[in-house]
Order: C-alpha cells, then sequence, then structure tokens
C-alpha cells in the first residue's frame, strides 16, 4: 500500500492505528468499527480478497485474545493486515465478516473452534474440525499439547471398544529445532531426553 | 537323477487331491485377500503405489482394492488416524464380513506416529484388531508387500474350518490406558 493511501486511511478513520509489522502494512482496528473499516476497505480500497481468518492468545496480558485478518488487493496486488482486540477475556468476541467476504465462514468457524472466538453474526458458527461437543479450544496457551481426556460422541463405538481421548505421551515434547547451526545438529529434539538410550551413553 | 516317489498318482487314483480342508481354506483366502484401502494421509499414495505396475500387488492375489467394506476382507488403514475419525474406522470395520484383517501401515497408524497430539489416536489398535504393523513414514510400497505376505503367512496358519463351524471368534483390541 503506498503512503498516500496509508496516511489517507489513518486520516479518515481516527481510530485506527498502525501496528508494528516486519512486512506488511498492518493496522489496528477497533472491534466495534471493524466492519464499518472493512466494507470501506473492500469497496473503495479494491481489497477484494480475504486471505486468513485467525486469532492471537497473549495468555496472561489484557486485552488476552486478538482477531487478525489478512487481506490482499488482486487489483493492486498489496497484502493488508488488520488486528481487532476482543474486550472480554472471558468470552471473547468479534462481528462475524461473512456478509462482506464469504471467505470468512470456514475461516471463522476454524477460529472459532479452536481459539474460542465468537463471532457475532456467523451463520453458522459451529465447530469445523473438532466434534460438536467438544469441550475446549485446543488452540489456547491454557489447552496442553498433548490433549485432556475426554469422553468419544459415539456411544456405540465407545460400548464396544472403551475408547476415549487421553493425553498423548509427549516423551518430553514437543519436539523443537534449536534453529541455528549445522543442519545435522539441528533436527528437532525434546527438551527431555532422558528415555531416550543414545544419552544415556 | 534319482527317480522321485510321488505320493499321490493320478493315473492310479484319479483327479483327486487329498489335502486337508484347512489348508484348502487358507490357500483359498490368502491369495485372495480383497484390500479396503483406509487411506487416511500420505500413506495412502504409497497404497497406491503398490497397486501401480511398478510395484504390482495383484502378483499377490491382492489387487481388487474393494471401496465398500461389505466386499473387502482386510482393512489397510494407511495414515493418521484422529480421534473424529476413529469412530468412523471402527464402524467400517464392523460392517466388514468375517474373516476379516487389519494391517496398520506406517507410524501413525500404528503408534500416532509424529503426531502426539490431542486430536490424533494413538495407535489404530485401540479401536480395531490389528494383525501387522508397519513401520516407516511413510513405508515405502516394498514394505507394505513384506507386510501383505506376512499376513498371508498368519491366514495360512488359521483354524479356518474349526471358525466357520462355530461363532466366529472376536479378535481383541489392545485396552491399555494411555497415560
Amino acid at each position: 500500500m503506498s503512503e498516500i493511501e496509508k496516511s489517507e486511511l489513518l486520516d479518515r478513520f481516527t481510530y485506527l492505528s498502525e501496528r508494528e509489522s516486519s512486512d506488511h502494512l498492518a493496522l489496528n482496528c477497533p472491534a466495534e468499527q471493524l466492519i464499518e473499516f472493512c466494507t470501506v476497505l473492500r469497496d473503495e480500497f479494491q481489497f477484494d480478497l480475504l486471505l486468513d481468518v485467525t486469532a492471537i492468545d497473549w495468555d496472561v496480558a489484557t486485552p488476552r485474545f486478538t482477531g487478525v485478518y489478512h487481506f490482499y488487493s488482486t487489483v493492486k496486488q498489496m497484502y493488508l493486515r488488520v488486528a481487532s482486540d476482543c474486550v472480554d477475556n472471558i468470552k471473547p468476541t468479534l462481528p462475524s465478516l461473512v456478509p462482506l467476504y464469504s471467505a470468512a465462514d470456514w475461516h471463522e468457524r476454524e477460529t472459532y473452534d479452536l481459539m474460542g472466538i465468537h463471532y457475532e453474526g456467523h451463520p453458522n458458527l459451529k465447530r469445523i474440525l473438532m466434534w460438536d461437543s467438544y469441550p475446549y479450544h485446543p488452540l489456547r496457551k491454557d489447552f496442553p499439547l498433548a490433549g485432556i481426556e475426554t469422553p468419544l460422541p459415539a456411544e456405540d463405538v465407545v460400548e464396544q471398544t472403551n475408547l476415549q481421548v487421553s493425553a498423548a505421551p509427549m516423551m518430553g515434547g514437543p519436539f523443537v529445532s534449536s534453529g541455528d547451526g549445522k543442519m545435522s545438529q539441528t533436527e528437532p529434539k525434546a527438551k527431555d531426553e532422558s528415555w531416550n538410550e543414545e544419552k544415556g551413553k | 537323477m534319482n527317480k522321485q516317489t510321488v505320493a499321490y498318482d493320478s493315473k492310479v487314483e484319479g483327479e483327486v487331491i487329498v489335502t486337508r480342508a484347512d489348508a484348502v481354506i487358507n490357500w483359498i483366502r490368502k491369495n485372495s485377500v480383497w484390500p479396503m484401502p483406509m487411506g487416511l494421509a500420505c500413506c495412502a499414495i504409497e497404497l497406491m503405489a503398490a497397486g501401480g505396475s511398478r510395484f504390482d500387488i495383484s502378483r499377490f492375489g491382492m489387487e481388487v482394492m474393494r471401496f465398500s467394506p461389505r466386499q473387502a476382507d482386510c482393512m489397510i488403514v494407511a495414515g493418521t488416524v484422529t480421534y473424529k475419525m476413529a469412530e468412523v474406522v471402527r464402524r467400517i470395520y464392523e460392517q466388514m464380513g468375517d474373516p476379516k484383517w487389519v494391517v496398520a501401515m506406517g507410524a501413525c497408524a500404528s503408534s500416532g506416529g509424529m503426531y502426539r497430539s490431542y486430536a490424533t489416536l494413538q495407535g489404530v489398535d485401540r479401536v480395531v484388531p490389528v494383525d501387522v504393523y508397519v513401520s516407516g513414514c511413510p513405508p515405502r510400497p516394498e514394505a507394505l508387500l513384506d507386510a501383505m505376505i506376512k499376513l498371508q503367512e498368519k491366514i495360512k496358519n488359521e483354524n479356518s474350518v474349526k471358525n466357520l463351524l462355530t461363532k466366529h471368534p472376536i479378535k481383541k483390541i489392545r485396552k491399555d490406558a494411555v497415560s
């Protein structure tokens, strides 16, 4: 986005503020004005493609959840990131962009499923990846990667197999790469490798 | 060369073969395994390669991949089984007619593989009784063929007549709780 358009946006919408970004232009927009701003983005600034809807969990900070949107203009070939804080930490809510961009439909369902952001005005806000009765939002910071014991919804299968969701054995994981150095020495490793017989030698 | 003694002489005894019923039934079963490709992830690509001309699974009479569980007798679980998919895998297994076998193809189906996470079932043997496990991520088609030959060996040694005459035994699944 050219500097002129950026200052035009910031001048016209006083509630916007520039957001720190290492790549494309990023703007903060309050949740109440999100629909109004995105309508202008689409209709006047030619951001005709909504690429991504996601959210950030800041854990202990307030506001805890920030919704993030990536727009692309196929006319100007430019990206724009818009971030919007959720006011409520307990039931984070954002307005749904489905009336503006139909691409938002499944993206918002996924973000609702994994992060627990409620999109007001979404035509069909139900889980898309986990099953409907799943009680948690697994990508939140307070959810353990290994999972939490949960009953499965299929009663007939549970009766036959006694299966339930149980925490996965992490073996000291998650496995992460240290990142720098030779590739042979930076293979993903667990922090606790005491189970590994290689370490005992 | 010594003249070989043949146990059976068709000129004397006619076109009759004397054998055990188990041997005949098992021989028929092991050379006409109809697999059901439960392709859930990248392992399914290797499974398809095993069906192609280079690896040619039909050399063992297993090329008749059936996508209906009613017509299949060996489920090849090829890929990551999520908890959401686990019930589907179990239901499809129950729809297969006896006798039936299961091959867990690859690390994910055998143990959850690299997916130590909230969403992934840590081994398909918790929902269906697995006969053969294949290592690899994904296993090469040769590894799958090796597993299928091992399965043939297993089928060869079953008490098929006893199983036909009595109620077919229900194979056990793994019951231990994951900590």
